[in-house]
């Protein structure tokens, strides 16, 4: 690693440290970037390598959101008596308790979303092409309505989380930390395993799953595999967004198949589909688009996100990293052939001219 | 639990109420097939997948809610108004988004036509406000009576459900004879069979295109303005109906009228069961369920033709 990639990280780090404290009252802003930069980065596992557009990786966010719950209630009362109670009993939580329960719930969130993947994948995968994704925006869809329906974790009502007895400053600053720690080492691990034969075997599936199989690789473990990894951090900011929104209900913010659920693919898409660096671009582009819009143009913002789905995915599916790529090519390390070039120019004259 | 068995109970003693439940699965299943007939339509002619079904839908309902309560207009005369309306917007939704998306991969065009249903949703929110609304049918003028009863008044047959299902009826039977003798129909059959064949023979295939979208958005309309004489309409409830068109289109396979159908009135009166036995908040997590049912069934089927390493 030469010394200027090691002064690009570090000035990105020390930005993601400084932030919160330059803007103290952007945290929760700067939080929710954050997430849309992991949710993004863990599509484009599946979507922009593996070439599966799964439109169901919400289902991990909401059930990540609901176990990490489960589990900080749990260890301390009665699950079904909290809910019950709705929010009007009084349950206490001391401090040690609710950090303890945020951790053990957030991890074990990750943990039951990735074995979750496992099970629905190995049904999910044989699905190829818009059958996946339909079949996976079905299952998102009919967990929502299923948990809706299941009162012992509050039906439709949703779950009010216990709020951290200390500052209320304090309490954001720490979730922002939590999502930012998530996100990077998320990136670390995501920038080594694309590098490895795993993430040459993703490729493969993805630019031809027939011949990846005949030269023997098993696609059904590597699918498998891939979308446990993803689901994991899903799960695991699935569960911190559960303490930053302390109290949520099934369909409008857990599985939030609409919002969330397809934000995230805009923004890969947004950004450029199969790079390291596109989810993260494309996340942070349209999270500034997203704000603008709600500030200005109050309830026309739907519309306008609406909009540029549409518009990114009809006229810029390569997103900005395929446009860097297509007008810088050196910047990623790519020559050029001068020839081949002209021939392509040629040949698009010619397409053009048809 | 006990709740699910006394429901069971219920419709083991009393044997006429399958009878109701089925007669209602029946109609909104024959409006549910109606839009699955648009879908596969769509699907096989051009390959996009249009998650926007349910909100062309709903839109139609809303032409009709919108004229009758600031025109006056009968809401049967609704009908074919809707149909028109919805004509244009499909024609102009083909030109701006859909024509670009044809030759592309088809997760484009899903993911395309979902921001549209978005947008639709959104805008129909913003026009009419969020409240459900329906329509009152009164026929009495036509010297009906505005309900039926069967079977000692155990099963109440409102007209208006009676005359949307023959609307329903007539409207696909115009579609599938226009398709089956007309040159145009003859012209869409052509192109979704090899759509280069069908350039070179000399058909316009854009203006098939365009015409086929055109012609899906407004039976949908046309559905939505029988919807909303019989149930209700709200701007959010688009996306039930094409889950619903998904699971039909799914199950039936492309290009089969008759399956379309039967799927459609078999998933009517499927939700319709399943609402009853499980209670009503079931009802949407059944459609959905009934989709990923019938893509794991097909996956066992083609799972027989294929070997893969282990």
């Amino acid at each position: 690693m030469n010394i200027q990639k090691i002064g690009f990280y570090g000035i990105l780090l020390a930005i993601t440290i400084a932030a919160p404290f330059l803007f103290p009252n952007y945290t929760t802003q700067l939080a929710t970037l954050w997430l849309f930069i992991i949710v993004s980065m863990t599509w484009d596992m599946t979507g922009g390598q593996m070439g599966y557009n799964s439109l169901g990786n919400i289902f991990f966010y909401g059930t990540g959101m609901y176990v990490a719950a489960v589990i900080a209630i749990g260890l301390v009362y009665d699950v079904g008596e909290y809910t019950g109670a709705s929010g009007g009993g009084r349950y206490d939580f001391t401090n040690e308790q609710y950090i303890i329960g945020f951790v053990l719930g957030s991890l074990g969130a990750g943990l039951f979303c990735a074995f979750s993947a496992f099970i629905l994948g190995y049904v999910l995968f044989g699905l190829r092409g818009p059958y996946f994704a339909i079949g996976t925006l079905g299952t998102a869809i009919a967990a929502g309505e299923l948990v809706s329906n299941w009162d012992w974790v509050g039906g439709g009502q949703g779950i009010t989380l216990p709020v951290y007895g200390g500052d209320f400053d304090q309490t954001k600053l720490f979730i922002y930390f939590a999502f930012a720690i998530t996100g990077v080492v998320l990136f670390i691990f995501l920038n080594w395993l694309y590098k490895t034969r795993f993430g040459a075997a993703m490729n493969a599936i993805r630019d031809d799953e027939e011949k990846a199989e005949a030269m023997g690789i098993h696609t059904m473990r590597y699918k498998l595999v891939a979308w446990a990894m993803s689901a994991f951090f899903i799960g695991v900011v699935g569960g911190i967004s559960a303490f930053q929104l302390i109290s949520f209900e099934p369909l409008e913010s857990a599985y939030q198949t609409i919002n969330l659920g397809i934000f995230m693919v805009v923004c890969v898409l947004l950004g450029g589909k199969g790079t390291l660096w596109g989810p993260i671009i494309g996340a942070i582009a349209f999270q500034v688009f997203k704000e603008v819009t709600w500030n200005y143009f109050l309830g026309w913002q739907w519309v306008a996100l609406g909009a540029l789905i549409v518009v990114t995915v009809v006229y810029f599916q390569d997103g900005l990293m395929g446009w860097l790529k297509h007008t810088k090519p050196e910047w990623f390390g790519l020559t050029v052939d001068e020839k081949e070039s002209e021939t392509r120019a040629t040949s698009k004259a010619e397409a053009a001219a048809r | 639990m006990d709740q699910i068995i006394g429901n069971i109970d219920l419709l083991i003693q009393f044997p006429i109420v399958n009878l109701k439940i089925i007669l209602d699965g029946v109609m909104i299943g024959a409006l549910f097939a109606l839009a699955a007939y648009g879908l596969a339509l769509v699907w096989g002619v051009m390959n996009v997948k249009n998650l926007a079904q349910g909100d062309f839908v709903i839109g139609g309902g809303y032409v009709s809610w919108w004229l009758a309560n600031n025109v006056g207009l009968h809401p049967l005369l609704g009908v074919p108004i809707a149909f028109v309306v919805m004509w244009g917007i499909g024609w102009v939704t083909y030109k701006l988004v859909i024509s670009r998306v044809i030759e592309r991969d088809l997760f484009t065009s899903l993911l395309a036509t979902f921001g549209l249903a978005i947008m639709y949703a959104q805008l129909m929110n913003l026009m009419f406000g969020s409240d459900t609304q329906s329509l009152v049918l009164d026929v009495t003028a036509l010297g009906l009576e505005n309900n039926y009863y069967f079977a000692d008044g155990l099963i109440d047959l409102p007209a208006a459900k009676i005359i949307g299902v023959a609307l329903a009826a007539i409207l696909a039977t115009c579609v599938i004879l226009f398709m089956k003798r007309s040159r145009m129909g003859q012209a869409i059959r052509a192109t979704a069979q090899d759509a280069r064949a069908a350039r070179v023979m000399g058909i316009d295939t854009e203006k098939v295109y365009a015409f086929t979208f055109s012609l899906n958005s407004a039976i949908c309309g046309a559905a939505g303005a029988i919807i909303v004489m019989v149930w209700v309409i709200q701007p959010f409830y688009g996306i039930t109906y094409s889950v619903r068109a998904f699971v039909i289109v799914t199950a039936a396979g492309l290009g089969n009228l008759p399956g379309v159908i039967a799927a459609g009135l078999g998933i009517g009166a499927a939700e319709q069961y399943g609402s009853h036995v499980f209670g009503i908040g079931y009802q949407q997590a059944i459609a959905v369920m009934l989709l990923l049912a019938v893509l794991v069934y097909r996956l066992l089927q083609q799972k027989r033709n294929r070997q893969v390493l282990q």
